[in-house]
């Protein structure tokens, strides 16, 4: 049984706690990006781009059983470590739990605030196409 | 090669600093070091001073007031448009004010292009032009069924004039080009596309959004026919900005907007379109950004237009130096006439995630494809990190600005 969506959002916080400055944070942010399991290049297409993001961000969802999957990508690395994230907490949901998850851990770790410095930083964007994949797994 | 700073500047930039207050600030615990100055200027003191008074004394709306605040608001706005004449070496019939160089592309493309411009007519870009210089021309010529002819550029982000001239012909009515390239930094040999334009007999609009704030401009000497700047980007307010117009043309061209103050009277029946320049001018205008755009002008003046681009050229050539000396890193316009933008690639880097990384230390470049996707195009990139300097920038900002690279580059790689 996986982890709760809870259970990883703390896991993730309490990880972020660690770092007092924002290079160390964003640091780590990019070492989740490196270490995300590389996406198949047949998804890395204009079909599978989420749009609004300055950095090119590629997603793919599958569902097994009752629970949804994703995987992605991107040419930016620390996109690639916010997507690695999203992924770490989401993947391997059901889709009514990744629908209405509120993910307040992203508040919690400050991460918002940062990236709002740059226009289409594509959080809002990344969390959108996540939320409207599990829609269409429900 | 371990860069000297080149001679002492030109300029007194401590004191300079001390008319912009938004410079002295922390981001992010570090000392703010602004590189976005051609997405936007900062303000000095005798900008936001003349838009307090504004408020606070006299504010009004203008002509035709009988009262007294309405006199002074109106004289005040009437020796903006003077200064900026006065600046550009055009009469005052000439200075009509608009939202911004945007608007006066639209403008001239909607009203000289909807007038003058037949199917299989030609206008010619160039293909480093910003987004603005480039739609505006695209609709007119679907509307027309004109044709857009692009001039393509060196491997170092010049014109290419050989191909200019190549393409202008009896068909050409418009070219319409960028003084300053607000991606590259290239200084376009405008005097000599507007003379070889003359001679097919097209009119010429420069965008001159890049050019005001680095460099004196005077339109009699260039001849251009129509020019357009932004008000933001030299120092004063958003929303306010300058179409430059020759008045023979102006004349002969149909009003751009209907209402207020672009009238001479109004019946149920027909309508008489008032004077030069009020006939573009429909509505109450952005009184306060008029006059300050005149303050903006006159302090720039104060300070020397030939001091900031001698001295901008000494932050340019220093800051050429000492971003070459990071390792992977190549500058995206290396043009032999340049001012003062540096646009960078690194290695395997993307754009994005240094410009945060940057932020996180308290400094602001842009980064992206600067509003001129076709350009980014034709160097087979997305997008650049774009640091564009200023008279109130330093060396030591430079410094901490390679420093900063370094530094992101080590957690990137």
């Amino acid at each position: 049984m996986s982890k709760s969506i809870a259970e990883t959002e703390d896991e993730i916080v309490e990880e972020f706690e660690l770092f007092d400055d924002q290079m160390d944070k964003y640091e780590f942010i990019i070492e989740l990006g490196k270490k995300l399991k590389p996406l198949d290049p047949k998804y890395m297409t204009d079909d599978f781009l989420v749009k609004g993001c300055q950095s090119k961000v590629w997603l793919h969802a599958y569902k097994e059983g009752d629970l949804v999957y994703f995987e992605a990508d991107s040419n930016s690395s620390i996109t690639k470590g916010i997507i690695a994230i999203l992924i770490r907490v989401l993947s391997g949901q059901k889709p009514t739990e990744i629908i209405h998850n509120p993910l307040a851990f992203i508040d919690r770790i400050n991460l918002r605030a940062h990236l709002s410095s740059q226009r289409s930083n594509g959080l809002t964007s990344m969390i959108q196409r996540i939320k409207t994949y599990a829609g269409a797994f429900v | 090669m371990i860069a000297e700073k080149i001679t002492v500047p030109v300029l007194d930039v401590e004191q300079i600093r001390k008319d912009f207050p938004i410079l002295h600030q922390s981001v992010r615990d570090k000392p703010l070091i602004y590189l976005d100055n051609a997405a936007t200027s900062q303000k000095p003191l005798a900008v936001i001073d003349t838009i307090d008074d504004y408020y606070e004394r006299y504010n009004s709306n203008i002509h035709r007031g009988a009262h007294h605040l309405a006199q002074l608001a109106t004289e005040a706005y009437e020796n903006a448009r003077t200064i900026i004449a006065e600046h550009l070496n055009a009469g005052e019939k000439e200075i009509n004010f608009v939202r911004g160089t945007t608007e006066a592309v639209n403008l001239v493309a909607s009203t000289y292009g909807r007038k003058f411009v037949h199917a299989g007519d030609e206008i010619i870009i160039s293909t480093m032009e910003h987004h603005s210089n480039i739609v505006p021309w695209q609709m007119l010529c679907e509307e027309k069924g004109a044709v857009l002819k692009v001039i393509p550029i060196n491997e170092a982000g010049e014109i290419i004039f050989e191909e200019y001239l190549k393409l202008l012909s009896a068909k050409t009515k418009i070219v319409s080009i960028a003084y300053i390239s607000n991606a590259l930094g290239t200084i376009n040999p405008v005097k000599e596309i507007i003379q070889q334009a003359h001679k097919v007999g097209a009119v010429v609009f420069i965008d001159g959004a890049q050019a005001l704030p680095h460099k004196k401009v005077n339109v009699k000497e260039l001849d251009c026919d129509f020019l357009g700047f932004s008000g933001h980007k030299v120092f004063a307010a958003t929303g306010i900005g300058v179409l430059y117009g020759k008045a023979a043309l102006l004349e002969q061209m149909p009003p751009y907007m209907g209402g207020g103050e672009m009238i001479k009277t109004v019946t149920f029946q027909k309508t008489t379109y008032n004077e030069l320049p009020y006939k573009f001018e429909a509505g109450t205008p952005h009184i306060e950004g008029g006059i300050a755009l005149g303050a903006a002008i006159n302090y720039m003046n104060n300070i020397g237009l030939d001091k900031i681009t001698a001295y901008e050229q000494q932050l340019l050539d220093y800051g050429t130096q000492k971003l070459l000396e990071i390792e992977d890193l190549k500058i995206i316009g290396t043009a032999a006439h340049k001012s003062s933008v540096l646009s960078f690639l690194i290695k395997d880097i993307h754009p994005y995630d240094l410009g945060v990384l940057l932020n996180e230390q308290g400094i602001a470049i842009r980064t992206g494809h600067h509003c001129c996707q076709p350009l980014m195009d034709n160097f087979g990139i997305e997008g650049t990190c774009r640091a564009s300097l200023a008279f109130y920038n330093t060396f030591e900002e430079i410094d901490a600005l390679a420093k900063a690279i370094n530094k992101a580059v080590t957690i990137l790689k």
